[in-house]
């Protein structure tokens, strides 16, 4: 089962915003909590992969469920 | 990360609604990975900088834009440049990103400057065409190209735009 802290629902939004807006709320979060990530913009998988690489963030899920796009980030 | 943060500094030189993206996409992205940005706003580009955006897109000197019903296919290139031509396929423009999710250009101009992307006017634009810093939105700065290089200098990335 999986746990997080704070859910963010980026559905129906484009390119950058599904990042913009999870970068918002990790700032808001403590390290080690988990923010849960819906998005229905096909270019957010690849994009979430980078961003968590290039800001230390944990990518710890990402996966299609019914035509969106989960993702689970740990805060580093 | 903060140590050795990474530079992106851009020159926007382009004043259209369609033109208007690339530099705010990518500042606030790069914001958003750590970066810290500037961009230097010249010539037409400061249109963007303007706090009432009245942004524009033209097919006119543009073959490369899609337009609905296959319009760039068949559309004479002469009717583009009637009255009202602009404005309709400016208002057409920004109702299609409306639908598609996309931001729109104050919405990402302003997660720039809420993340702390420098924005600079170029002062030699602004006195060659006489404009009034007043129509520019607040917090930025004005400067040259030596400004410019200041940080561009150091910059990892550099675009002109």
């Amino acid at each position: 089962m999986a746990n997080w802290d704070q859910e963010l629902d980026a559905s129906g939004l484009n390119c950058p915003l599904p990042i913009l807006r999870a970068k918002k709320a990790l700032a808001g979060m403590q390290s080690g909590q988990v923010l849960r990530i819906i998005a229905t913009d096909p270019g957010s998988v690849k994009d979430f992969e980078a961003f968590a690489k290039q800001t230390g963030h944990e990518l710890l899920e990402s996966k299609e469920e019914g035509g969106k796009f989960h993702f689970l980030i740990k805060k580093a | 990360m903060s140590d050795e943060q990474k530079k992106l500094a851009i020159i926007a030189t382009k004043g259209t609604l369609d033109w208007a993206y690339p530099p705010f996409i990518l500042a606030s992205t790069a914001a958003a990975l750590g970066y810290e940005c500037q961009i230097f706003f010249t010539f037409y580009g400061l249109n963007l900088l303007k706090k009432k955006l009245n942004l524009k897109v033209s097919s006119l000197g543009n073959p490369g834009m899609p337009m609905p019903m296959g319009m760039d296919k068949w559309f004479p290139v002469l009717f583009q440049a009637l009255p009202g031509m602009e404005a309709m396929m400016s208002a057409m423009m920004k109702a299609k990103m409306k639908a598609k999710g996309v931001a729109s250009v104050e919405e990402l101009r302003t997660m720039c400057q809420e993340a702390d992307v420098k924005l600079i006017a170029c002062q030699m634009t602004v006195d060659l065409f006489d404009m009034d810093p007043s129509q520019f939105i607040d917090g930025i700065e004005f400067g040259g190209a030596a400004t410019f290089f200041e940080f561009a200098g150091e910059s990892d990335i550099c675009l002109f735009i």
